[in-house]
């Protein structure tokens, strides 16, 4: 990382009270961001990662309970009053959601939602924000900008939808941008284009980007850097090129292994990782993911391994066995 | 990739923005029929060439239909039609305007409650389950025995007997609305709570509490018809549908059209009503169903 991370979560952890008992849905995660960069996040699903993106938001259910610091450009966000959060949130941090079809309001046409979120942050004029609303439009290539904005969600496809709400999101000019699994619920064919657009945009605004998802592939060759999520923690953390060559924790080779191949002969057999997460309600001893990993042994059982720093600072990992081998496969 | 996307969404053009027109069926178009007339009469009952309502003709008493009396005459004389129209005035004020005040304070209400949870919820919730035990007839004795009788006083009670239902429409449409990541999507730009039950779920919530508002109106005018045919609604020289039936009571046997057709028009508008609110709901509905 070089000069002073934009972001920094440091020791946050995320606890929800259920009727089945406390769950820890981030446990002691610490990452940082600098300006301009890019962020993966991967890991399944009820690994915490929504969890995490809500709370740099400050955006958590109302009886979650979040330790640590969420500090952004000097300000520790979880000790900020209400007031000057609402104005960060939007301004400087901004979040573009999995579902498009949910994330914009349905009976509100999509002017109407673009062009009063830039008269609220921007105190633009009703003509001026219309023209930026369209401006918008067109940089995030949806073609006839004037036409749209006068259409409801339900009138554009998903893939036009997603366009919309990252103009959304860009329309006052974030420092970062949270994408939270920004293509699962898209086509396949579709999802290229988004993820590009947001590399573009990125790439234009010199925004910072936290991408969110479950698949390996959005992230090589998109994120300088990846961090890999199971139940709640970090488990391996590496600049992308160093991971993708060299990597360490058993689960994330088997995220990787199970990312279908294109070469692969018809009817082959996709390779899951056996087994499911543990119940975060029902914290286990040892590594969270031994009872799924084949290398565990002993200790694996009996102790939770912590971050430990592997070729360069920069790769850490949380693993008594890692795999030394590497894994041949380039970013 | 990018490229071939616009290619096809320039020939797919977004012309002027076109909607399905759904068939609404002739017993929509009867019942809006029926409504404008009676809305019509009611809001020019002081232009049209009518018989004063309480002039009274001792010697026309229960005429038959006549060129003069296109309704015949009531028990003292007074012209049926005449009566008719000027007690639709009265039905429809009380029938429209009580539900206003349901739904403008059982709305807020509910929005309130389903957003922002709490004790707050409990309370409003609370409130209004002692409100909805209260039997509304002794409720409505003991108001107008208090207050006075008057259009006035009829009109708040009866919005205040609707309060509850509309709170709890309101607040089961927010209760879902608020989870849906649109409202986090609005948290996550900044929009202030205000913002988000005015801009964001007010307009959601809207399409459901308006079906029922149409609901409410029918239910109305058979609540004010009750309360007037029980001597509880507006005062007597002043006619409306339900004290008509209650007069028309007494010659039952002689001129049974004298309650027959006041109690018609409140089947006729109640039931126009009902069809012109199932109509807008079931068109409401499968967009909701579909987002």
């Amino acid at each position: 990382m070089t000069g002073p991370a934009l972001l920094s979560v440091e020791d946050v952890s995320v606890d929800l009270p259920t009727p089945r008992g406390n769950l820890r849905a981030v446990d002691h995660i610490d990452l940082a961001i600098g300006a301009g960069r890019t962020l993966g996040i991967v890991g399944e699903s009820g690994c915490g990662k929504t969890m995490l993106s809500r709370a740099i938001l400050q955006l958590l259910p109302k009886k979650a309970k979040l330790s640590g610091r969420v500090m952004f450009e000097g300000q520790d966000l979880a000790r900020l009053d209400r007031e000057r959060l609402r104005k960060l949130r939007g301004r400087s941090i901004a979040v573009v959601f999995q579902d498009p079809m949910t994330s914009l309001n349905p009976v509100l046409t999509i002017g109407t939602q673009l062009i009063e979120t830039l008269q609220e942050h921007l105190e633009l004029d009703g003509a001026a924000a219309k023209r930026r609303a369209a401006e918008l439009l067109a940089a995030v290539g949806i073609p006839a900008p004037e036409q749209r904005l006068a259409q409801y969600p339900h009138q554009l496809s998903g893939g036009m939808r997603q366009r919309v709400a990252i103009a959304i999101a860009l329309s006052c000019e974030p420092k970062l941008l949270i994408a939270d699994e920004p293509t699962t619920a898209l086509d396949v064919t579709i999802q290229a284009q988004i993820l590009d657009l947001l590399a573009r945009e990125q790439r234009r605004r010199h925004m910072a980007m936290i991408i969110i998802t479950h698949d390996l592939g959005v992230v090589a060759g998109r994120a300088d850097e990846v961090a890999v999520m199971y139940a709640g923690r970090v488990v391996e953390r590496a600049p992308t090129p160093a991971l993708f060559k060299n990597m360490h924790m058993p689960y994330t080779q088997a995220l990787l292994a199970a990312i279908p191949k294109i070469d692969a002969a018809p009817h082959t057999p996709l390779p899951a990782i056996p087994g499911r997460p543990p119940d975060p309600t029902r914290p286990i001893q040892g590594c969270s993911f031994s009872p799924r990993c084949r290398y565990a042994a002993g200790l694996c059982h009996r102790e939770k391994p912590v971050l430990t720093v592997a070729e360069s600072p920069q790769h850490q990992f949380a693993c008594f066995h890692p795999i030394l081998m590497t894994a041949g496969v380039t970013a | 990739m990018a490229t071939l996307d616009l290619g096809i969404d320039h020939e797919l053009a977004v012309g002027p923005v076109r909607r399905t027109r759904r068939r609404l069926g002739p017993l929509f178009w009867a019942a809006a029929v029926w409504t404008v007339l009676i809305l019509a009469a009611a809001a020019l009952v002081g232009v049209l060439p009518l018989p004063s309502p309480s002039d009274m003709d001792m010697l026309e008493r229960r005429a038959p239909m006549s060129a003069l009396h296109w309704l015949g005459t009531d028990g003292l004389g007074r012209d049926e039609l005449a009566r008719l129209i000027h007690g639709a005035r009265i039905s429809l004020t009380v029938g429209l305007c009580a539900p206003v005040i349901g739904i403008t304070i059982g709305g807020a209400l509910g929005m309130l409650a389903g957003y922002f949870r709490g004790r707050f919820e409990s309370l409003v919730v609370g409130s209004m389950d002692v409100l909805l035990a209260f039997p509304p007839l002794i409720l409505a004795l003991a108001v107008t025995a208090y207050l006075g009788q008057s259009l006035l006083n009829l009109t708040c009670i009866l919005g205040a007997l609707g309060i509850p239902a509309f709170m709890r429409v309101a607040r089961a449409a927010t209760l879902t609305l608020a989870r849906r990541e649109f409202v986090i999507a609005a948290q996550a730009l900044g929009a202030t709570h205000a913002r988000i039950l005015l801009r964001e779920l007010l307009p959601n919530v809207l399409l459901p509490l308006l079906a029922f508002f149409l609901l409410g109106v029918a239910v109305t005018i058979v609540a004010e018809g009750a309360l007037s045919f029980l001597g509880l609604g507006v005062p007597p020289p002043i006619s409306s549908w339900g004290s008509m039936i209650g007069e028309g009571r007494e010659s039952l046997e002689i001129a049974p059209r004298l309650a027959f057709l006041p109690a018609i028009a409140m089947f006729l508008t109640v039931l126009s009503f009902n069809l012109i609110g199932d109509t807008l709901r079931a068109l409401t509905d499968p967009r909701q169903g579909a987002l």
